[in-house]
């Protein structure tokens, strides 16, 4: 891999999903993800947001090869993948991994956490020894701050946070270079939220491990990502580093979703942008841009021609008016 | 005036393990008109102590109280019959789903009017009428055309807005919104917030906000309870309490924020709130607490004053420091 090329890049990266509709069994498309395109290097962590429904977890199935796109493709390294790859092979599937929202399903309830940690290994590489599974399963159990005598036990033995735990241990059995981490610490408590937050600080740290992290929570997005995507209705809004996004948001929905995040302080004054109306449907998404409906600034043009993303101060914006000062 | 007095509430459940104890002895005023938020992580109780409140809880509920006064209306040693009467009208609650409180098989036309016609009667065209009226105050599209849906036709926050004109709409003193939010995207919680503050305004009603969320809190609450394991551990005006918690529990919560981190690894705290078998014997967040000395891990916690936010801590907070450190030049070992 040379210098230019990202350990992952996205270029495109579309999924439609056909379903039929139920009132007259007609032929749908959810249009849940249209055209993204991102990069994420070694030890990098790169955030992204919206509200439900804009297609970050079917981002997340792409990426891990749970689903193929059904346009565009990503790269991992130097390998291609798109929607005529056929099945992955065993290497490229442990480069990313993933850890999801809930601790409590994803883990299977019938298995020893080290039946769980040791199975993807088993699974993908049967020459190693038994013995240096069970030693790799404990090692990982030690690395995300379990003790050894967890080893033998079942899930439903576990609090929520050492679940999370538990999770991010079998996703790191594989070594991948990419984790992806769909809302890892929503079902969290404050208090155990920080543990785990801190537990994928160091072990980003040490591996170099690189984040495509997914929260629809602002705070903790503010003090994880390096980068931002904002997504709405499956397109990237606004891309780019953290404290641009952060400081100096462009796009009205970014500035919209900025304000409507609660801040813990209370004499913190701010001005509110109220967003009005909620998340149109991805079947029929709106034309032009798909905020304008709900867009306090749109324009008569923001109702007939797509914004493409374009640099605006230092990061991509897609939207007619983010040149001006509105 | 106090609307609601609450006094040494506890609330036990016998479960196959034994008696557990959800709630421990909380107290709770709350004036007419006011915004009062409970706050705390799962667990601790928040919801059990309001459910407790408005009898809605099951059978294998023992609640036990020194004062339950709402209105001016002794609730403990009211029939269930006479409680009822109260209940859903002047005292009305809504929750975290609203689509596991609504019925998936009625419209909400008539579930809003089948609520109206429990508390006040009138005509059948009166009772639409006032529907359409409510739905319109909650902020609902269309509510002509709304009164027909089904819950499952509609999202998260149009059924909490459903929600919430069935809760309000025999005008009750009291609402008690339990993590009304928590469910639904930040763009709809700020709806929803708004929503429940500018109706607390018009309708001068009373709001109990139980919430784990500390962001919300800040931006709405007028004074601010703090719960963990079951018991109040800390209560203050909202500004004061951000700004100098003194219950340990809260001053940890707070630094665990990730808007309040100085770097990139956060304070923690260690553990987890104790369950049914690991209930310590002193004060119940000891195991946790980094200022917990002897004491803490013998004895129950005692309430310190207002100036000290009521904290329920053997060495209350001052800034940050631990009065007990503060009194240790003064008053030498007479605390332990
Ligand atoms: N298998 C599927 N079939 C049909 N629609 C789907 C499927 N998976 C996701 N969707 C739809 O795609 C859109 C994006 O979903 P998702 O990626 O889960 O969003 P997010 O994770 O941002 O909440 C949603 O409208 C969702 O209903
Ligand atoms: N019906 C019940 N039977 C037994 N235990 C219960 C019941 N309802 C709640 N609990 C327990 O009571 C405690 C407090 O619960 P709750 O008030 O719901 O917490 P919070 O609302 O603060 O998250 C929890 O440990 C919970 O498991
Ligand atoms: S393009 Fe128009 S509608 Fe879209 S965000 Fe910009 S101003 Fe609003
Ligand atoms: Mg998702
Ligand atoms: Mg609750």
């Amino acid at each position: 891999m040379n210098a230019q090329t990202p350990l992952l890049s996205g270029n495109d990266l579309t999924r439609h999903y056909d379903i039929t509709g139920k009132r007259f069994g007609e032929k749908l498309s959810v249009k849940a993800l249209q055209g993204v395109s991102f990069q994420l290097d070694k030890g990098e962590t790169l955030a992204v947001v919206g509200e439900s429904g804009c297609g970050k977890s079917t981002l997340a199935r792409l990426i891990t090869m749970i689903e193929s796109p059904t346009a565009g493709s990503f790269r991992i390294g130097e390998t291609v993948v798109d929607r005529d790859t056929g099945k992955p092979g065993k290497e490229l599937r442990a480069a990313v991994q993933i850890v999801f929202q809930d601790p409590y399903s994803s883990l299977n309830p019938r298995q020893k956490v080290g039946t769980i940690l040791a199975e993807p290994l088993l699974i993908n590489h049967p020459e190693i020894s038994r013995a240096d599974r069970e030693k790799k399963a404990r090692d990982m159990l030690a690395l995300v701050g379990l003790r050894p005598e967890h080893y033998d036990r079942y899930p439903h033995m576990f609090s929520g946070g050492q679940r999370q735990r538990i999770a991010v241990a079998r996703a790191l059995m594989m070594n991948p270079k990419v984790l992806v981490l769909d809302e890892p610490v929503s079902a969290l408590d404050l208090s155990v939220q920080a543990q785990i937050l801190n537990l994928l600080v160091d072990l980003q740290d040490e591996f170099g491990l690189a984040y495509l992290f997914i929260s629809h929570d602002l705070s903790v997005v503010r003090h994880m990502a390096d980068r931002v995507m904002v997504m709405y209705l499956g397109r990237p809004v606004e891309y780019g580093e953290r404290d641009e996004i952060f400081n100096n948001p462009k796009h009205p929905y970014t500035k919209a979703l900025l304000s409507a995040t609660p801040v813990a302080d209370p004499e913190h004054t701010k001005q509110r942008l109220k967003l009005e109306g909620e998340l149109p449907s991805p079947i029929n998404p709106p034309a032009g841009c798909a905020f304008h409906p709900r867009c306090p600034v749109a324009i008569d043009r923001c109702a007939k021609e797509r914004p493409d993303l374009e640099a605006v101060a230092g990061r991509d914006v897609s939207c007619w008016r983010a040149g001006e000062s509105v | 005036m106090s609307l609601l007095e609450i006094e040494n509430l506890t609330v036990e459940f016998q479960t196959a393990q034994g008696q557990f104890r959800a709630v421990d002895g909380v107290s709770l005023s709350v004036d007419q008109g006011e915004l009062m938020a409970i706050v705390g992580e799962s667990g601790s109780g928040k919801s059990v102590s309001m459910l407790a409140l408005m009898g809605l809880l099951p059978w294998t509920a023992t609640i036990t109280a020194d004062r339950l006064e709402f209105d001016g209306i002794d609730l403990v040693r009211q029939s269930a019959r006479d409680r009822r009467k109260v209940i859903g009208k002047d005292m009305a609650m809504i929750f975290q789903e609203p689509m596991t409180s609504l019925n998936p098989c009625f419209t909400v036309g008539f579930q809003i009017t089948e609520a109206l016609k429990t508390h006040l009667g009138g005509s059948r065209a009166t009772r639409r009428a006032r529907a359409v009226e409510l739905l319109n105050l909650v902020g609902l599209p269309e509510p002509e055309r709304r009164l027909n849906a089904f819950p499952h036709q509609l999202s998260g926050g149009m059924n909490q807005r459903v929600m919430i004109a069935i809760a309000i709409a025999c005008r009750p003193k009291l609402l008690i919104a339990d993590e009304p939010t928590t469910a639904l995207d930040v763009t709809i919680q700020a709806q929803i917030l708004d929503l429940l503050l500018d109706l607390r305004e018009k309708e001068g009603m009373a709001l109990i906000l139980i919430t784990h969320d500390m962001g919300v809190v800040a931006e709405t609450a007028e004074r601010v309870s703090v719960q963990y394991a079951g018991q109040k551990v800390e209560e203050q005006k909202v500004r004061d309490l951000f700004r100098d918690p003194h219950h340990p529990y809260t001053s940890a919560l707070l630094s665990a924020l990730p808007e309040r981190a100085q770097g990139k690894k956060l304070p923690t705290l260690p553990g987890v709130v104790p369950g049914l078998f690991d209930r310590p014997e002193g004060c119940l967040f000891a195991p946790r607490c980094a200022h917990a000395f002897d004491l803490c891990h013998k004895r129950q916690a005692v309430q310190a004053g207002a100036e000290d936010g009521f904290a329920l801590c053997h060495t209350p907070l001052r800034k940050g420091v631990p009065t007990s450190l503060e009194g240790a030049s003064l008053e030498g070992q007479v605390r332990s």
